[in-house]
């Protein structure tokens, strides 16, 4: 099991553990995170799923994808360089302990 | 007796949005969500992609089994709706558990569409794609080669044809209309799709009916055969509007609901494929397919449940589709100025042709 922290704006953390394989998207919304929305189901077809990937964990997270690029150019909130779609980082045992945050809003 | 809450007929994405989004927002009353189906709610689109493909029911489900318990909204699977007294604000159902009369304060129905099927001779012999066992069953086929022809030229259609030439069987597309998914894109997007799925080598059979389906494959109305083993139905779907029909509630297209998403009783909310609701921008009655519409019709309900909010209705349509390496993702009904989703950079581009990409993967903006 890989562990995930998500920080709320207002600084609440919540740690999940998932399997490994899981997406990030998908480790909160089966935990009914509040936060993540995930509409689409993972097709990367909305941004309601956008996160900010921990400035200690940027670079094991990988890049965006230019589909994913674009997607989150409709994002709900502001979108910054640490902007991921949570349904496009999947666990894996580099990312244990993996912290993101939640933007304000994903509709 | 406990309060009797918010009663959700329909445990779909929009039904279950519902419940969710009554949570959400603080609601403290009952929270009961109805379901015809077996199983957890679970999400539709991926059943016409992925799913075919990968076969994985448990990434479909929406929501695990805690989340039921965790946030007190009662789940009654397997358990249809067989009619709404609206006078004794209750709904008479039936499940495993045999008959019982539900008691509300609000009613939301999300009881979506069926599919449409057309007077067509021999149509048994045809499979439907809606259901998660529909989509199972689907799979079955698919493991052998064979022949087959998809009636209906639309999104399902299209979609699951092209599952099925990506896994190698011979594939043909009846369409009764002259151009491809004409109810939902511009021309110039059916010529663009209909260019493609033919590179991909199916067989479209565009501006003749079906009208007759037997073991040898489907006979169009100009007495063209084509060949097939096994046959899909894709014709379009029809609203599961009966239930409040028969309750007296207004019916065009769907039960009519007002901007606020009320139909012509108040305590009755209607949602999602099944609701007739006036279009944001031109207060047109509208009736959309599209799982967006209805989470966000289950939003708006819920925080005029919960929090007493007056806000109508006010989202702009969008859908996606997925042809096995293809996204589209589309306004639902043609429009400008989109600000987000559908139109992401703030405007739509003038000429539908100026924005069709031709490399994969692609993403096609503004599709009409």
């Amino acid at each position: 099991m890989i562990k995930v922290t998500y920080v709320a704006q207002d600084g609440t953390a919540t740690t999940i553990e998932a399997e490994e394989g899981t997406s990030v998207m998908q480790a909160a919304v089966s935990n009914d995170l509040d936060g993540i929305v995930g509409e689409c189901g993972g097709s990367m077809m909305c941004a309601t799923c956008h996160c900010y990937v921990d400035e200690a964990w940027a670079e094991r997270t990988g890049e965006r994808s230019s589909d994913e690029e674009e997607m989150l150019e409709g994002a709900a909130d502001e979108v910054t360089e640490r902007s991921r779609l949570s349904c496009q980082i999947r666990l894996q045992p580099g990312l244990d302990g993996l912290v993101v945050h939640l933007p304000e809003e994903q509709l | 007796m406990s309060q009797p809450g918010v009663l959700i007929l329909g445990a779909g994405q929009g039904g279950l949005q519902a419940a969710i989004s009554l949570r959400q927002a603080g609601y403290a009353g009952a929270v009961t969500l109805v379901g015809a189906e077996p199983g957890l709610p679970y999400q539709r689109p991926p059943l016409s992609k992925a799913y075919l493909l990968e076969g994985d029911a448990d990434a479909l489900a929406l929501r695990p089994e805690s989340f039921f318990t965790s946030k007190q909204v009662r789940y009654l699977p397997q358990t249809r709706a067989e009619e709404i007294d609206r006078t004794a604000r209750e709904v008479r159902v039936s499940g495993p558990d045999g008959a019982r009369r539900l008691p509300y304060e609000h009613l939301i129905l999300a009881t979506g569409t069926r599919n449409l099927r057309p007077p067509i001779a021999g149509l048994e012999r045809a499979l439907d794609l809606r259901t998660l066992a529909d989509a199972a069953a689907l799979r079955m086929v698919l493991a052998y080669p064979q022949r087959i022809a998809v009636i209906g030229g639309g999104f399902i259609g299209l979609e699951f044809a092209a599952v099925a030439r990506k896994l190698g069987h011979e594939v043909s597309v009846i369409e009764a209309a002259p151009r491809l998914m004409g109810r939902a894109v511009s021309s110039a997007m059916s010529e663009h799709f209909a260019r493609w799925h033919r590179a991909q080598g199916v067989g479209l059979h565009l501006g003749q009916p079906a009208i007759a389906v037997d073991a040898e494959g489907v006979t169009l109305a100009d007495g063209a055969h084509v060949a097939a083993e096994f046959v899909l139905l894709a014709a379009g779907v029809r609203p599961n509007s009966e239930l409040a029909e028969a309750a007296g509630l207004v019916i065009s297209n769907g039960v009519m609901v007002d901007a606020g998403l009320r139909t012509s009783d108040p305590a009755i909310f209607a949602l999602g494929d099944v609701a007739c609701f006036p279009d944001p921008r031109t207060g047109a009655p509208v009736r959309l397919e599209s799982v967006q519409a209805a989470t966000d019709h289950a939003r708006l309900i819920a925080a005029r449940i919960a929090k007493g909010e007056t806000a109508d209705y006010a989202a702009l349509p969008w859908f996606w589709s997925t042809r096995a390496i293809r996204n589209c993702r589309s306004p639902a009904t043609p429009v400008r100025g989109r600000q987000r989703r559908s139109s992401p950079r703030g405007s739509l581009p003038g000429s539908t042709r100026a924005a069709l990409p031709r490399s994969r993967p692609s993403t096609t903006r503004g599709c009409t």
